[in-house]
């Protein structure tokens, strides 16, 4: 059984993306990685439940690839 | 075979005398005299079987081999008698910690023992050539027990019955039957290679120097582990007590080096000297490069041929996964083999063996590989998670757990082993079939200590009639102060645990009937189908 949301669950979104977007300003690729691996445990250890982080990589990984067949608008 | 020049010696054992007659048969010929296969030679010989061991060298080799035993291995060499003069020698230690950057101060550390009051504790560190020379002694002293040293495995050939094996000595060849082999001969077993069976796995590209040193000094027996060190930057390092003041220190070195340079005592010492500060006195015992692989064999049954320890898997040495899991290999196969040889057991009993050591093997490699990948990061992504890890650590103590420094050896469990009769009662806790029996002080002694070599059942209250063929171990009966192994097994008055000569939980009751443990005994035996 899913228990990962994937229905809109978070308010404030766009700031919430704004955060995430500024937080990696000046910072090299290597830093940026490095911030969004903080962040990415930092998270999983608050989700607490290794189920939910499973299924949100399965989710994040199955989208591979779409970018590059997408055509640009 | 002459003694090889190349291989430091540690202790002569001289050739075994050529048999001289033809035709001779062994019920089992183990191939190697290592740890494995000497405690395989016990296991079997104590119990009455004949054993002939053949070993390619004729002496016990010194140099940098396993250190860390593990708790389960002592409890297993307890059962075969040889626990406490290993112990004795052996440095006891429970704690491990994990040091980043130049901070003196650990980012994580951990006791590998969190459940006290048991007769062993988490690890002994002990060179690998102790542990071989007292199992070499107890092995001599069984009449059953036939050692080779100097006689080296040159053919095999099994079929449906046995093997015959041609052993050369330096008074020529000769030949012999066994009914059964156990090839404990090592992560180049000559015997897979003769019987041409595949070895698959990973191979790893990374280099460490291990420098034995000697140091007088009164440092705890910790084990301590470096990330990104001053003395060794971007790589990683070990340092652990051994008995006679030894010290192992381990040092990565990376892919693209010059082993030969790199392991020459002028190119050593300035490494150990920034490890251990300057005016540290110490002396070279023994200095070494390797590499590492994980690798395990798709079976280790074949017939009348058993693989055990790294001639059946091979893993990274971050974990101490290696000697461990060959010994646990001893344990899981020499009840079972035993059976079989008295004729209580069908033969498909061995192919529990294969289920469960390779259950055993597979999660020391997954383990052994996962500290091995967060020590050396394949990818940026990869190092980008784990050097994340290392700086949440300092501050955030969610993050330490995360730290993998090698996570240590403990006994495996097979929840889904056919062997096991699944719980119908309700337990709060407790140990579950599949799992090894947890000590317990008891009556003055231990737990384990009772248990022995056979199927125990292990009740608090033992009413009824005893069972045929299983020894009785009452905890109601006779001890005081029983409530910390009542806590630990999940005990109510009458009920019972069915476990394995290996010491493993094969079935539990609430209210056993003599029925009901009959037939968990008949499964755990491999007589129910």
């Amino acid at each position: 059984m899913s228990k990962l949301i994937v229905t809109p669950n978070l308010p404030a979104v766009d700031d919430v993306y704004q955060w995430l977007v500024d937080a990696h300003v000046g910072l090299s690729d290597a830093e940026s990685m490095r911030l969004n691996a903080r962040l990415i445990l930092l998270l999983a250890n608050a989700i607490g439940d290794p189920q939910v982080i499973r299924e949100a990589i399965d989710h994040a990984t199955s989208i591979r690839g779409l970018e590059s067949s997408s055509p640009c608008t | 075979m002459a003694t090889q020049t190349d291989i430091p010696v540690w202790r002569e054992i001289g050739e075994a005398p050529h048999p001289g007659v033809a035709g001779e048969k062994a019920t089992v010929a183990i191939v190697g005299g290592g740890p494995v296969g000497l405690a395989m030679a016990i296991e079997l010989g104590s119990l009455g079987h004949r054993v002939l061991l053949l070993n390619r060298f004729d002496f016990i080799s010194a140099g940098s081999k396993a250190i860390c035993f593990s708790k389960r291995t002592l409890d297993i060499f307890d059962r075969l008698g040889v626990g406490d003069p290993i112990v004795n020698k052996g440095v006891s230690w429970n704690v491990g910690k994990v040091f980043w950057g130049a901070s003196e101060d650990p980012v994580y550390h951990f006791d590998i023992l969190p459940v006290k009051d048991q007769k062993r504790p988490g690890f002994i560190n002990i060179q690998q050539y102790y542990v071989e020379e007292l199992l070499f002694e107890a092995a001599s002293k069984l009449s059953f027990v036939d050692l080779r040293f100097g006689h080296n495995v040159v053919a095999v050939e099994p079929d449906a019955t046995g093997v015959d094996l041609k052993v050369e000595t330096s008074e020529g060849t000769y030949e012999i039957r066994a009914d059964w082999l156990i090839a404990c001969d090592g992560s180049r077993s000559p015997v897979r290679a003769m019987l041409g069976l595949e070895f698959d796995g990973r191979v790893f590209e990374d280099n460490f120097l291990i420098a034995d040193i000697k140091m007088e000094g009164d440092h705890p027996p910790e084990r301590k582990f470096w990330f990104d060190p001053p003395f060794n930057p971007g790589q990683s390092a070990l340092m652990h007590k051994q008995p006679d003041n030894v010290w192992r220190l381990d040092f990565q070195l990376g892919w693209n080096i010059d082993r030969e340079a790199e392991v020459a005592p002028e190119n050593v010492e300035p490494r150990v000297r920034a490890l251990l500060g300057p005016g540290v006195p110490f002396s070279q015992e023994w200095y070494s490069i390797y590499t590492f692989q994980c690798r395990r064999m798709e079976h280790f049954l074949h017939g009348r041929v058993m693989f055990a320890g790294d001639s059946a898997h091979l893993v990274s040495p971050f974990g101490a996964r290696g000697c461990n899991g060959g010994i646990a290999d001893v344990d899981n196969l020499g009840w079972k083999l035993n059976l079989v040889l008295r004729g209580e057991a069908p033969e498909s009993l061995l192919q529990t063996y294969d289920y469960e050591a390779i259950a055993t093997a597979d999660e020391n490699i997954q383990n052994s590989t996962r500290s091995t990948d967060f020590m050396t990061p394949k990818s940026e992504a990869s190092k980008a998670f784990r050097d994340a890890v290392l700086e949440l650590s300092r501050d955030h103590p969610f993050a330490r757990p995360f730290v993998n420094s090698g996570r240590l050896s403990t006994a495996v469990s097979y929840p889904n082993s056919p062997l096991n009769t699944a719980d119908v009662d309700l337990w709060a806790g407790g140990i579950k079939p599949g799992s090894p029996a947890l000590d317990a002080p008891l009556g003055g002694r231990w737990l384990l200590e009772m248990l022995g070599n056979w199927f125990v059942l292990l009740a608090d209250g033992w009413q009824g009639p005893e069972p045929e063929d299983v020894d009785v171990v009452d905890i109601a009966f006779g001890n005081s102060n029983v409530d910390l192994i009542r806590d630990r097994y999940d005990f109510s008055p009458g009920s019972a645990y069915l476990i394995r000569p290996d010491q493993y939980v094969a079935a539990r009751f609430r209210k056993p009937t003599l029925e009901a443990i009959t037939q968990a005994l008949q499964r755990a035996q491999g007589r129910q189908p």
